[in-house]
């Protein structure tokens, strides 16, 4: 009984190291997308993390669907990935140890798949931000989001 | 031994509180091995390095802000603007890489002379125990700055938690505060970076109560019986240990006076951005040697375990090393394996700074491998096939043996 009630009496003590109030309100976040031209994308910061925005080309859009699943390391499919195919959502966090991959500026190299690369140890990602290379165990995350209206987002 | 002290009010004061004659027993008649040689220096310099850290990280405690947004500049302004700032954190980040220079040539003593071998195996897991709090002081303190190494350095630390099953990624919120690496991280930090020292001096004092109860090992590893063979600590042994405190001094001034930032990474001189990471993440040198074993291992929770494994193993070293004489001086095979060991334990230190492709690769993990086989193979075996030399029964026959020689 006394270990009960005093496994009890320490939680609130464990709790207050997680995130806050405040910390959880700055959780949900929205976004404009009319000025990110296709073929292009764009950082933006939420809970304190870069999300990366593509607008993906016809291309991009077909490479990510013509992927042989069997061959992924985290299988997926590109139609699970997006809500409009055209708008990647991704957190832009290596899933190895929390780098971030480049390929987001035009000048950034984009790994061997067309989307993203990360420096640290050497992971690739493809359009859909699918691993395919490296000893990143997963893709990367994509954030809980929905679309407000044509050209605007909502993160959290 | 407590004899009564000659000043009435001493006495008094030690007979209801015997601070002084324990005192009296540690520090002055503490009957010490006549023949410790210099090895045995290093762990007076551990205490007087930690004395160190602990007023030089006071004083910069009362310049510092742990804030995101202040850190940074709040280490620059203790740098130019607060009275000899410069000279108390140069004392303190270099002082961290001496305290760690200093603990790896004590432990490195304990492996060669057999100190870890019954009956000193607690005080051996005290000195573990007092390794790993060394290593979390030193990360926390690490990501104080605010530097990009800093944030960078924490996020992949923090991130290797994510590797436990099921509950990985609450845990790392938990520890984070939040959904990054941000202000609630750097003010816990900050916190026990303040605590951790503090349970350091605690395990230090348990270190040297169980270190008193049976007295230090020394080079031969025979138990010393006889009376002739031991000395009071003071002055013998005190005047030694400053004497080492002399020399370790003027090393320790060259590098905070000539080459204070030798030892660190000039990206952490770049204030933090969560957006950007820098291109080649390493952590200070004392800790290339386990991130080297945490890299080796291409599987993200295999790497984790073997890194902590690496440490860990430590604590059961006196039941995986099977032979019954201490000293490495009467163990001619086991002193040749005692010598590889360490050349592979800095050959991991060296591929931890690489970036870990090709041959670096290949290198790490062989030497990873080599590490655990040391512990888990060589030593249980070579402890029943090795044919040890004549143990002599005290040290003055070693002694004689020796001038002999000469």
């Amino acid at each position: 009984m006394a270990a009960v009630g005093s496994a009890f009496a320490v939680w609130p003590f464990i709790d207050s190291m997680n995130p806050s109030a405040d910390v959880l309100a700055l959780g949900v976040k929205e976004f404009d997308l009319s000025n990110i031209e296709e073929g292009s994308s764009k950082t933006v910061k939420w809970r304190g993390k870069p999300v990366f925005i593509k607008h993906r080309t016809k291309k991009e859009i077909n490479d990510a669907r013509k992927v042989d699943l069997n061959k992924l390391k985290d299988p997926q499919k590109d139609e699970d990935r997006v809500l409009k195919p055209e708008w990647l959502i991704v957190v832009g966090v290596c899933s190895h140890l929390g780098c971030i991959p480049l390929g987001q500026k035009s000048s950034d190299t984009k790994g061997d798949f067309n989307g993203w690369f990360c420096p640290c140890h050497g992971s690739h990602y493809d359009s859909s931000g699918r691993v395919r290379k490296g000893p990143a165990p997963r893709n990367l995350l994509v954030p809980k989001y929905k679309f407000i209206n044509e050209k605007k987002i909502k993160i959290g | 031994m407590a004899k009564k002290f000659k000043n009435k009010t001493l006495a008094w004061l030690d007979y209801r509180l015997p601070i002084f004659s324990v005192l009296r027993e540690a520090l002055v008649d503490h009957p010490t091995p006549r023949n410790l040689n210099y090895w045995w220096n290093f762990g007076s310099l551990a205490g007087i390095i930690l004395v160190i850290m602990i007023v030089s990280g006071l004083l910069l405690s009362m310049h510092y802000v742990a804030h995101v947004d202040l850190a940074f500049d709040s280490i620059e302004h203790i740098m130019r603007d607060v009275n000899y700032g410069w000279l108390i954190r140069y004392i303190h980040s270099v002082g961290a890489s001496m305290f760690f220079l200093i603990v790896y040539i004590h432990i490195s003593r304990g492996l060669y002379y057999g100190s870890y071998k019954s009956p000193r195996e607690v005080l051996w897991w005290l000195g573990i125990i007092i390794f790993l709090l060394m290593i979390a002081a030193a990360f926390l303190g690490y990501t104080l700055p605010w530097g990009q190494m800093s944030f960078w350095g924490a996020t992949v630390i923090t991130n290797l938690f994510s590797a436990i099953p099921l509950v990985g990624d609450s845990i790392v919120t938990w520890l984070w505060g939040g959904f990054s690496v941000d202000n609630p991280t750097l003010n816990r930090f900050y916190s026990l970076h303040f605590l951790i020292p503090f349970v350091i001096v605690a395990v230090v004092f348990l270190h040297i109560v169980a270190l008193h109860k049976f007295g230090s090992n020394n080079p031969t590893g025979i138990d010393l019986t006889l009376k002739q063979e031991k000395i009071p600590f003071h002055p013998y042994y005190t005047i030694k240990d400053f004497f080492g405190f002399g020399v370790f001094f003027i090393i320790f001034s060259i590098f905070i006076f000539f080459l204070p930032n030798s030892l660190g990474h000039p990206v952490n001189y770049v204030p933090a951005d969560p957006l950007v990471t820098p291109e080649h993440i390493v952590p200070e040198w004392y800790f290339l040697p386990f991130y080297a074993i945490l890299r080796a291992i291409p599987f993200k929770l295999l790497g984790v375990l073997a890194m902590l494994g690496s440490i860990l193993i430590l604590f059961v070293l006196p039941w995986l090393d099977t032979c019954k004489v201490r000293s490495c001086r009467f163990r001619p095979i086991y002193k040749q394996f005692y010598w590889i060991f360490i050349f592979n334990f800095i050959v991991l230190g060296w591929v931890g700074s690489k970036v870990p492709e090709g041959h670096y690769l290949i290198i790490s993990r062989i030497c990873t491998t080599y590490y655990f086989v040391h512990f888990l193979i060589i030593l249980p075996i070579l402890g029943k096939f090795e044919k040890t030399l004549p143990v002599p029964l005290n040290i003055f026959k070693t002694l004689k043996v020796k001038k002999k020689k000469t």
